[in-house]
């Protein structure tokens, strides 16, 4: 019982998420200035680290904690990283 | 689903619960992402995400390998304090660029930089009221 409804939260919630990073993607794709983009892809980020930890509870494996702590590292520097780009036109002055 | 069999009923409901709470609003944060018209609509809609999307989700994982490990584990709540500081941080940083862009290429719907002082600035001293004010403090003296 316990094992079947944990199993159908988790897909459930795969599903919720892999939605969600596609409605992300989309704005990512056809957003229609740079900002637009950039908010697409941090929350892409940020969707897939969910998705990770979704993932190591669907799986019981505590690697999927050390995945998506990286993603949410890499998806934050990237952030900052961009908004300076358009901020300045250069990343590193 | 290879040690979920012998988790409790309580548990499995309390984690299916911050599963799909969790879930659910990270979904409800990107769609409103992908629906809103606005660009300064659109950045708020992912923090439903990031901050209790995530918190849900961190305190399914919690909850579930407490249980399956019988000991106290927390190292999930990691990502939720560097989720928490780092969010707000990118956010004003790309809010402030984009308001950078809006000034620059002269969009009408953003507010100038400084909307008080400006016009002071542009108008002649006899139209100015702090400046006449201070022309009959002098006539006193």
């Amino acid at each position: 019982m316990s094992a079947t409804i944990l199993y159908w939260s988790v897909t459930l919630a795969q599903i919720a998420l892999g939605i969600a990073m596609i409605l992300a993607l989309i704005r990512m794709i056809k957003g229609p200035r740079a900002q637009d983009r950039v908010l697409g892809l941090d929350t892409l980020y940020s969707n897939g680290m969910l998705l990770m930890l979704v993932f190591g509870i669907g799986t019981g494996n505590s690697l999927y904690f050390e995945i998506s702590l990286i993603i949410g590292a890499l998806g934050f520097v990237a952030t900052v990283a961009l908004a300076k780009f358009l901020m300045r036109g250069e990343v590193i002055e | 689903m290879t040690l979920a069999a012998d988790l409790p009923l309580w548990a499995a409901l309390l984690i299916a619960f911050f599963l799909l709470i969790g879930a659910g609003l990270a979904l409800i944060g990107s769609f409103g992402l992908y629906r809103l018209r606005n660009f300064y609509d659109r950045i708020h809609a992912p923090t439903l995400g990031t901050s209790w999307g995530t918190a849900g989700i961190i305190l399914a994982s919690v909850i579930y390998f407490s249980v399956v490990e019988s000991r106290l584990v927390l190292h999930q709540l990691l990502i939720g304090v560097f989720v928490t500081a780092t969010t707000p941080v990118t956010l004003i940083l790309l809010s402030r660029a984009a308001l950078y862009r809006d000034r620059v290429a002269g969009n009408p719907d953003v507010p100038l930089l400084h909307p008080l002082t400006t016009p002071l600035r542009t108008s002649s001293p006899e139209n100015n009221p702090a400046a006449a004010h201070e022309n009959t403090d002098e006539i006193k003296e």
